[in-house]
C-alpha cells in the first residue's frame, strides 16, 4: 500500500509500504478512506519529537471502511464504515473504565520510554514517534486499528466522510477544551490559536453556553473564520494590538473568564524578550517547548478562573508564571483527549445539524500529495487551516 | 530488586494463573517455555537461538494459595535466582498489587553469563515489562503489539513504525502470536 513516511526534518515521503496485519486478536483493518494532517504532526515534521525512526507511518485522524476483523472483535464487523480514535484504548483497565481513554495503562508498548520523561505512560497514539507506541500511522491506505471495539466508532452512510472525519481528534479536543473550563452562564471563553483545534474550541465554548468567545491569532484568514465559522464574538490580532490590552479592554479589565490554549509548543509571538529566549533555549535544546500562549493565558485569566490546555507539549518549559497561577487562585485542566467519551455526543450534534466540522477544511489533496500538504500547512500558506488526504 | 503492578483482577485469579508455570511464558519475554517436573520443581528454558539458550532447574520453597509463591534456582544451576511474587488487594477495591522481589547475584560470587541472557542490559527494566505484559495479557488477553515495537527473543526493539512484510511476520515470533 501507499502510505506516509517520516525522513527526518522537513521531510516525509509517500511510498509503496506492506499492508497492515491483523497481530492481536481483537484488532482491525481499516481501508481508509480520508485522513488528515493534524497540527501535532507539525511538531513531528519540524523535528520536535524523539524517538521518531526513518520510515514511521505518519497520521492518527482517518476513517474508512472495516476490510477484516480479528477472532475477538464483537461489535465490529467487516463493511463497517468507522470513525478511528487517536487514542489507543484497552477499554478494561481503570483508566478506560473511567473513559479517561487517552491515559489507557495497556497500550503503549514502550510504556518504559514515556515513563521515563513523564513519570507514567499514556496511551498509545497512531504514528506519533515510539515514545507512544510505534504504532502505524493513518496517512496510508490502510491501518492496523488495535481494539477496534473501544476506537472505532460507526457513522451512518448519509454523513460524508468530511463531516465526521474530525471526531477522530480535533472535534473532541476542542470540545474537551471548553468543557474542561466548566463554563457558567455569562462567562467569556478566550481561546488562543484560531488553527482546527482553535476553531472548535471555540464552536464548542457556543455549544456549551459561553456568553461571549473571543479568539486570538495573528493569520487573517484564521481570524476571520473564527468569525464566520466558530461564530467568536471578537478576535484579536496579537501582530496588530497587545492580546493583554485587547483582553483588558474587552472584558473591562476583569479579564476573560475561561482561558483555552490551543497552541502548544510551537507558539509564535515574534517580538519580545521572552519569545527570543524561547527560541534560543530551543535551538540549543535547552528547552524543549515555547509555551507563549500558555504564559499569556495565565496572565490575562481574571482572578479566580480556568485555564484549559489542549495545546500539544512534550517536554519543559521555563519561566512559567507560577507566581501569578498561585497568587490568582487558578484552575488549569489539561489532557489529551478521551475521544471515545466524546464522539457519540457530537456525531449527534453533528446529525442534528448543530454544527457542521467540515468548515475548517480548505485544502484537499490526494495521499501522494502529502508533502505539499505539510509543507503549506506549516507555514500557514494559501490561508491554510486544514488539509485533507484522499488515498 | 522489587517491581510492583496494579492488575484489575483479583488475588485468587492472579495467583492461579501464575502458579500455573506453563502461563509465564505468555508475559515473561525471555522464557521460551517452563515445565513442571514434579515434586515442586520445574525447568526453565530462556527464549533464542538454540546456542545462546539458557536452561536451568528451579524449586518452590514457599506456596500460600492466594497469597505467595517463592523459589530459586537449584545448586548447580548455570543461573542463579531466588524470587518470590505476591499477590495483595489494592487499597479503595482497584484490584491487586503484584509485588516480585528477586534476586540474581549469588552470595559473594559473580553474576553468572546466564543472567546476561535471563534479563539482558536492564534486569529491573526487564522485570517491570514482564508485569505489564502480564498486566495486558489479564486485561486485555494479550501482550499488545504494534508495528514499530517487537519483540524480538525477549529483546523490546524498534523498528520502523509500518506494518512489516508477510516475510518478517513469519520469523517474528511476538509473545502474541501464540
Amino acid at each position: 500500500m501507499r502510505a506516509n513516511c517520516w525522513y527526518g526534518k522537513k521531510d516525509v515521503r509517500v511510498e509503496t509500504v506492506p499492508d497492515p496485519k491483523i497481530l492481536n486478536r481483537r484488532d482491525a483493518i481499516v481501508k481508509i478512506t480520508s485522513t488528515a494532517i493534524c497540527g501535532s504532526d507539525l511538531h513531528l515534521y519540524n523535528g520536535f519529537m524523539p524517538t521518531m525512526e526513518e520510515g514511521d507511518i505518519l497520521g492518527h485522524e482517518f476513517m474508512g471502511e472495516v476490510v477484516e476483523v480479528g477472532p475477538d472483535v464483537r461489535d465490529r464487523k467487516v463493511g463497517d464504515r468507522v470513525v478511528v480514535s487517536f487514542p489507543i484504548s484497552c477499554g478494561n483497565c481503570f483508566f478506560c473504565e473511567q473513559e479517561m481513554y487517552s491515559l489507557c495503562e495497556n497500550s503503549n508498548p514502550n510504556a518504559w520510554m514515556a515513563e521515563k520523561m513523564f513519570g507514567h505512560s499514556p496511551c498509545g497514539i497512531y504514528g506519533y514517534s515510539h515514545l507512544l507506541g510505534g504504532f502505524a500511522g493513518g496517512q496510508a491506505e490502510y491501518a492496523r486499528v488495535p481494539f477496534a471495539d473501544v476506537g472505532t466508532l460507526k457513522v451512518p452512510a448519509e454523513l460524508p466522510d468530511e463531516q465526521v472525519l474530525f471526531l477522530s481528534d480535533i472535534f473532541p479536543t476542542g470540545f474537551m477544551g471548553a468543557e474542561m473550563c466548566d463554563i457558567e452562564e455569562g462567562d467569556t471563553v478566550a481561546v488562543w490559536g484560531c488553527g482546527p483545534v482553535g476553531q472548535f474550541a471555540m464552536a464548542s465554548a457556543r455549544l456549551l453556553g459561553a456568553e461571549r468567545v473571543i479568539g486570538i491569532d495573528r493569520v487573517p484568514a484564521r481570524l476571520e473564520l473564527a468569525r464566520t465559522g466558530a461564530r467568536a464574538d471578537a478576535t484579536v490580532n496579537f501582530e496588530e494590538e497587545k492580546t493583554y490590552d485587547a483582553l483588558m479592554d474587552l472584558t473591562g479589565g476583569r479579564g476573560p473568564d475561561r482561558c483555552i490554549d490551543a497552541v502548544g509548543m510551537e507558539g509564535f509571538s515574534g517580538h519580545g524578550i521572552v519569545y527570543a529566549y524561547d527560541r534560543v533555549k530551543q535551538a540549543l535544546m535547552m528547552e524543549t517547548d515555547r509555551p507563549i500562549a500558555l504564559r499569556e493565558a495565565i496572565t490575562a485569566c481574571r482572578n479566580g478562573g480556568t485555564v484549559s490546555v489542549i495545546g500539544a507539549y512534550g517536554g519543559l518549559i521555563d519561566k512559567f508564571p507560577l507566581g501569578a497561577f498561585m497568587n490568582k487562585s487558578l484552575t488549569m485542566r489539561t489532557g489529551q483527549c478521551h475521544v471515545q467519551r466524546y464522539w457519540d455526543e457530537l456525531l449527534e450534534r453533528v446529525q442534528n445539524g448543530e454544527i457542521d466540522p467540515s468548515f475548517v477544511i480548505t485544502h484537499r489533496l490526494s495521499l501522494e500529495e502529502a508533502a505539499d500538504g505539510y509543507d503549506t500547512f506549516n507555514d500557514k500558506e494559501d490561508a491554510c487551516i486544514k488539509v485533507v488526504l484522499k488515498p | 530488586m522489587k517491581k510492583s503492578i496494579i492488575i484489575n483482577s483479583t488475588p485468587e485469579e492472579l495467583y492461579r494463573f501464575w502458579r500455573d508455570f506453563e502461563n509465564l511464558p505468555r508475559f515473561m519475554q525471555h522464557l521460551q517455555s517452563v515445565e513442571e517436573t514434579g515434586e515442586g520443581r520445574s525447568h526453565w528454558v530462556t527464549k533464542g537461538p538454540a546456542d545462546s539458550r539458557v536452561e536451568w532447574d528451579a524449586e518452590l520453597t514457599e506456596d500460600r494459595e492466594n497469597e505467595l509463591i517463592a523459589w530459586r534456582s537449584l545448586e548447580g544451576s548455570d543461573v542463579y535466582n531466588t524470587g518470590s511474587v505476591s499477590f495483595e488487594p489494592a487499597a479503595g477495591g482497584r484490584g491487586t498489587v503484584v509485588r516480585v522481589e528477586m534476586d540474581y547475584s549469588p552470595p559473594g560470587g559473580v553474576i553468572g553469563k546466564g543472567i546476561a541472557k535471563l534479563f539482558g542490559e536492564d534486569p529491573e527494566r526487564q522485570v517491570y515489562d514482564d508485569l505489564r505484559c502480564l498486566k495486558q495479557v489479564i486485561e486485555t488477553g494479550e501482550v499488545v503489539l504494534s508495528d514499530g515495537t517487537v519483540w524480538d527473543n525477549g529483546v523490546l526493539t524498534q523498528r520502523p513504525g509500518r506494518p512489516v512484510s508477510d516475510e518478517e511476520l513469519e520469523q517474528s515470533r511476538g509473545a502474541g502470536a501464540d
